[in-house]
């Protein structure tokens, strides 16, 4: 079946961050010069705006600072997932992402828990990084 | 100053609407051109007297709406020579008089015709660029975040769990602001509202119901501003600008540096109060951009007309609404009276207004100061204006 959701339009700045996900690790841009991780990836540092910065993999644990439980899709090809998660994740390196958070119970999600990573393949070119709550 | 050159506003109009659609049969660049005419009107102003030109829109994207002020001017038949097509949202009105004060102060132009105009409810068409999945919204669009309600719904989130702020608050402001719709004839929405009508009104993205949520409708609108010297031979009584401040933040919300404080409301507020040498007692009435319940509440805190948190009780009581000690959102806002995509400059045209005693039932008495502040994006810009009578 095809995949017929919304696919990043993938960008030089974001290439090793999805070609990672492809592959089930987190790698995002860690600063060499403040030491300090972003996210999204740029290619200037947004810390201190340096741009000698390398991809780095890390631990995909975090905690949900935000998030809204979605009861009307946000377009038609979302309408299966109805009522699903979207949240902000506090990564423990530091950077905020956004994400959905994997449950088959919406109202258990709450702010501060901890979650970690998880791939969910959509094509053969991109894996989304998903959470899931922490046992 | 004091060489004439201070800005004052010297007209306002907007277009008619029935269920929340134009009446009259225009393009969207039509309409424009006519509540532009009608502004102009007010002054005893024309279409050739504008030689400045200002707008933000949706409208004719991909094509002549990506270089708005160009396409707007060739409608219009006119060469303006101080133009700005700034677009940060919703805000961008607010924006816009500012720099139309700079232009004016500096005397670059003489007379600043800021208009917008959209017709997204007669087309069917709400939709905000599509927010295809590039750059940043790669990062965001995937997971389908509903746009532009999911960002606000998380700041929402995380105000209610930093403060203990309720549905029930959030819920005061839609009704209070429906009171005031009701007293406006304009108004698209004017059938009774409870906090309980709110509360079932059905979940759109949690912890925000369908009427936390601002209508979809069409509009356009138009604001004149020349010179305070210019006024004294044209027929409007005209109001002053005294103070303006804009800032932004963020454009995808996982950006956004604190999601239970609005910082470009915080430092708009503070420039533009500031600059007009006004506290908040001064402030007679305020305009608030509603694009959602909880857009009021944070910028009700961060222009600092309560407490970080305290905004939940500050709406409490109906405080906002007609007959409470802080009436705001008069015309019935864009949760009751219209919101054709971007709303900002329906709260400046409102604002002004009130400033000139025309409002009927709904008018303020005694209203000299007022604060419009707008927010657009997802919580991302913010632009805040001080208009006095003098
Ligand atoms: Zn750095």
């Amino acid at each position: 079946m095809s995949y017929d959701k919304p696919l990043p339009v993938i960008d030089h700045d974001s290439r090793p961050y999805w070609d990672a996900a492809r592959e089930g690790r987190l790698d995002i841009p860690l600063c060499n010069d403040c030491g300090k991780h972003h996210f999204y990836p740029r290619t200037v540092c947004p810390h201190c705006h340096s741009d000698d910065l390398k991809f780095d993999t890390i631990s995909g644990r975090g905690t949900v600072h935000s998030f809204t439980i979605a009861r009307r899709p946000a377009g038609p090809a979302f309408g299966d997932d109805v009522p699903y998660v979207v949240a902000l994740i506090d990564l423990e390196e530091g950077p905020r992402m956004m994400s959905r958070i994997e449950t088959d119970t919406p109202e258990s999600v709450q702010i501060d828990a901890a979650v970690e990573v998880t791939f969910v393949k959509a094509t053969d070119e991109v894996s989304l990084p998903f959470f899931r709550l922490s046992a | 100053m004091s060489n004439g050159r201070d800005p004052v506003i010297v007209g306002v109009a907007d277009s008619a609407l029935a269920d929340g659609k134009f009446v009259k049969n225009a393009s969207v660049l039509g309409h424009m051109a006519l509540v532009a005419k009608a502004a102009l009107e007010e002054a005893g102003l024309s279409l050739s007297d504008v030689d400045g030109l200002l707008t933000a829109g949706m409208w004719g994207v991909p094509g002549p709406g990506q270089l708005p002020t160009v396409s707007l001017g060739e409608y219009l038949g006119i060469m303006p020579i101080f133009v700005d097509g700034t677009n940060i949202g919703g805000s961008a009105f607010e924006a816009h008089v500012a720099h139309a004060a700079m232009a004016l102060e500096k005397g670059y132009c003489e007379v600043a015709l800021i208009v917008y105009g959209s017709d997204q409810r007669s087309l069917r068409s709400r939709n905000l660029g599509g927010r295809p999945s590039v750059l940043g919204m790669q990062h965001e669009t995937p997971y389908g975040m509903p746009t532009p309600v999911g960002g606000y719904a998380m700041a929402a989130k995380r105000h209610m769990h930093e403060y203990g702020t309720t549905s029930e608050h959030l819920a005061e402001i839609a009704v209070a602001t429906r009171k005031w719709a009701q007293l406006n004839p304009a108004a698209t929405r004017r059938d009774d509202l409870s906090i309980d009508d709110v509360m079932n009104s059905g979940m759109i993205s949690e912890p925000l119901h369908l009427l936390d949520c601002c209508l979809v409708t069409d509009g356009a609108g138009a604001i004149v501003m020349t010179t305070a010297e210019r006024a004294k031979d044209l027929k409007s009584k005209p109001i002053s600008v005294k103070g303006y401040g804009e800032a932004h933040t963020h454009w995808t919300v996982s950006e956004m540096p604190d999601l239970a404080h609005l910082l470009p409301a915080k430092q708009a507020g503070k420039t533009a109060m500031e600059m007009a040498g006004v506290s908040h007692s001064d402030i007679d009435v305020v305009q608030i951009y509603d694009s959602f319940t909880i857009t009021v509440l944070l910028s009700l805190e961060a222009l600092g007309f309560c407490k970080p948190g305290e905004g939940g009780p500050f709406v409490s009581n109906q405080n906002t609404a007609p007959g409470g000690a802080f009436p705001m959102n008069t015309s019935g806002g864009g949760l009751s009276a219209l919101h054709p995509g971007m709303f900002g400059i329906f709260l400046l045209i409102e604002a002004a207004r009130q400033l000139r005693g025309e409002c009927g039932e709904r008018q303020v008495s005694g209203a000299k100061t007022a604060l419009v502040h707008g927010t657009g994006g997802t919580l991302s810009s913010g632009a805040t204006v001080i208009l006095q009578k003098d």
